[in-house]
């Protein structure tokens, strides 16, 4: 009796809810393989020796030693990439709400945001060989080309071999592609925030433009604010095509190693998985942490 | 005109000419890239380097079909791959996300709200952290060195899902009901009465999906080995070397920039209106 009550509650539940189930198996399967698993098996590999070629060996927090405390180009990789994300991460950011907040008001709205957005939809890749010819180190290349027309130098700069401009460089082409997802998550946000909030705002004597985007407007975008800051930081640490298509990998003296690229040296061209998964682990945990530190400040 | 009238022209004006100098910023780069793509060889060797084209071309795209053809790859298999792929991603990223985002939100089974806590969560992880295992787990299944080893993982993004979750928060439940009174079975319902009123969700999920997949160096670079299964952006970097080859590599840059930068100008409508509902709350 009690069994039979309890198959048939199992059988109402299966009955009503097999649908909603159903219908997210697929994305919910492939998320399992592809993203969960994959997070928990990084954190497990770190832990061992494992190489493809030999039965993986548990070393306890080894790879985690060597990588903090021997592998100077793994700081290397840190630094760089910290520099990237502190200055494209927020320049970044603010530019998008800059432009989308000023488009908001133009005419031709549209025209404008497709111009501030078509950097970010093309390729680092196929963009790069624009830049190179750019910043391109002999006389042809157009910013050595003009600077010596108008005299500031004398001789060429070669920019993409120079380990002190290699990651200026990648910077400057990440900030103009830098314009993405953020710029279009503002400008919708802006689009939608009540009109006659602004109305009553004027009443309650808010004079200029910009003492309304303080008290009005960023306060009813924080949803916006929030996803858009996400994106930002997710990409901002895990530079990894621009630098190596600019500067190479190697790049000079490490100059435009990050943190991607070391894991990419280690896991796909060493082969060492165990290493590799190390740095991913600590690339994760800075995204993680800094991620929920921008998050917390964004809203207060 | 006032004095205070004048100060906030003045500061308008500051506005307008910092915008301009932002829109050279981003404008300049694609201008020349356009250009360049249609200089004939006397100009593209020019001193000193001349920023616009004076007798333009077609030269460079026959030059990228020709100097490929002869190769072991040519050009056009690098694009069969880089569509073929692109394609299937997009139609399968948009059927699985949009049915699964659908039953999250208006079925709800229980535990769908914590499920969706771990999919906002994951937001976070950037993809490169879950490379290693990724790979292992494609190279278990048996999948290195085919399509499939670049299709299947890409379909389980959380930022897509994120992105149609929230749209279809937006669709009222009474029409929903209603077809279900008359009888209209769930895939109907899905595919007559959701899906079309998802579109701005989905065309947005398809632009993103396209420009990633379609852009996407790591993933070609670490599963496919084959030089005849590589897409454009590895098949650029095997054009970029040698001399007189500038012509041809602008011409295949601009081939590669061109289908993003259209099929969002054709869309952007709807994406922005996809983008009014993706805040997080705070």
């Amino acid at each position: 009796m009690a069994t039979a009550t309890k198959r048939s509650k199992f059988g109402s539940f299966i009955r009503k809810n097999w649908i909603g189930y159903a219908m997210q198996a697929p994305y919910t399967i492939l998320f399992i393989i592809f993203v969960l698993a994959p997070v928990l098996i990084a954190f497990i590999i770190s832990l061992t020796d494992y190489n493809m070629f030999q039965d993986p060996n548990f070393v306890g927090f080894k790879n985690y030693e060597l990588l903090m405390v021997d592998d100077t180009i793994f700081w290397t990789a840190v630094g760089n990439t910290l520099v990237y994300a502190v200055i494209v991460g927020p320049v970044g950011y603010f530019l998008s709400f800059f432009a989308a907040w000023v488009l908001n008001q133009l005419k031709f709205r549209n025209a404008f945001a497709l111009a501030f957005y078509a950097p970010s939809i093309t390729s680092g890749i196929a963009m790069s060989t624009v830049w190179l010819y750019f910043f391109s180190s002999d006389r042809y290349g157009l910013i050595n080309n003009v600077l010596m027309n108008i005299g500031i130098i004398n001789d060429p700069i070669l920019w993409t071999q120079d380990p002190k401009t290699i990651l200026p460089v990648i910077i400057i082409i990440a900030i103009w592609m830098s314009m993405g997802t953020g710029f279009l998550v503002f400008l919708a946000g802006l689009q939608n925030v009540d009109k006659s909030l602004y109305e009553a705002g004027a009443i309650d004597g808010v004079r200029s433009r910009f003492q309304e985007l303080k008290y009005l407007t960023l306060p009813q975008m924080k949803p916006q604010l929030l996803f858009g800051a996400v994106n930002t930081i997710t990409g901002a640490f895990g530079v990894f095509d621009i630098a190596i298509s600019v500067a190479g990998l190697p790049s000079p003296n490490y100059a435009g190693h990050t943190i991607v690229a070391h894991l990419y040296d280690y896991g796909f061209i060493r082969f060492q998985m165990g290493y590799a998964s190390a740095v991913a682990v600590v690339l994760f945990l800075i995204t993680f942490i800094v991620g929920r530190v921008v998050m917390h400040a964004l809203r207060e | 005109m006032t004095a205070e009238r004048l100060k906030k022209n003045s500061s308008w004006t500051a506005v307008y000419i910092i915008m301009i100098a932002l829109v050279c910023f981003t404008a300049l780069p694609l201008v020349y890239l356009v250009s360049t793509a249609f200089k004939p060889l006397s100009e593209l060797y020019v001193f000193p380097p001349q920023f616009f084209v004076r007798n333009p071309t077609l030269k460079n795209f026959s030059d990228l079909m020709l100097a490929l053809s002869s190769s072991a790859v040519p050009y056009t298999r690098y694009m069969y791959n880089s569509i073929l792929i692109t394609v299937i991603t997009v139609v399968l990223t948009v059927i699985i996300t949009s049915l699964a985002a659908y039953g999250l939100v208006k079925h709800s089974p229980p535990g769908s709200k914590t499920w969706f806590n771990i999919i906002v969560a994951a937001l976070m992880v950037s993809p490169q952290v879950t490379q290693i295992p990724k790979y292992l787990v494609i190279n278990e299944l048996g999948l290195v060195n085919s399509y499939a080893a670049i299709i299947i993982p890409a379909l389980a993004s959380a930022y897509y899902f994120f992105l149609v979750k929230q749209f279809v928060e937006q669709l009222p439940n009474e029409l929903i009901e209603a077809a279900r009174i008359d009888g209209g079975g769930e895939m109907y319902i899905f595919w007559r009465i959701i899906m079309p009123m998802l579109k701005p969700a989905w065309v947005t999920m398809l632009i993103f999906c396209f420009v990633g997949t379609w852009n996407d160096y790591f993933s070609p670079l670490v599963y496919l080995n084959d030089q005849a299964m590589k897409t454009l952006p590895l098949a650029l970097q095997t054009i970029g070397t040698g001399i007189g080859r500038a012509g041809a590599v602008s011409a295949a840059t601009l081939l590669m920039t061109m289908p993003t930068i259209i099929l969002f100008t054709i869309s952007q409508r709807n994406v922005m209106q996809t983008m009014i509902h993706s805040g997080i709350k705070g």
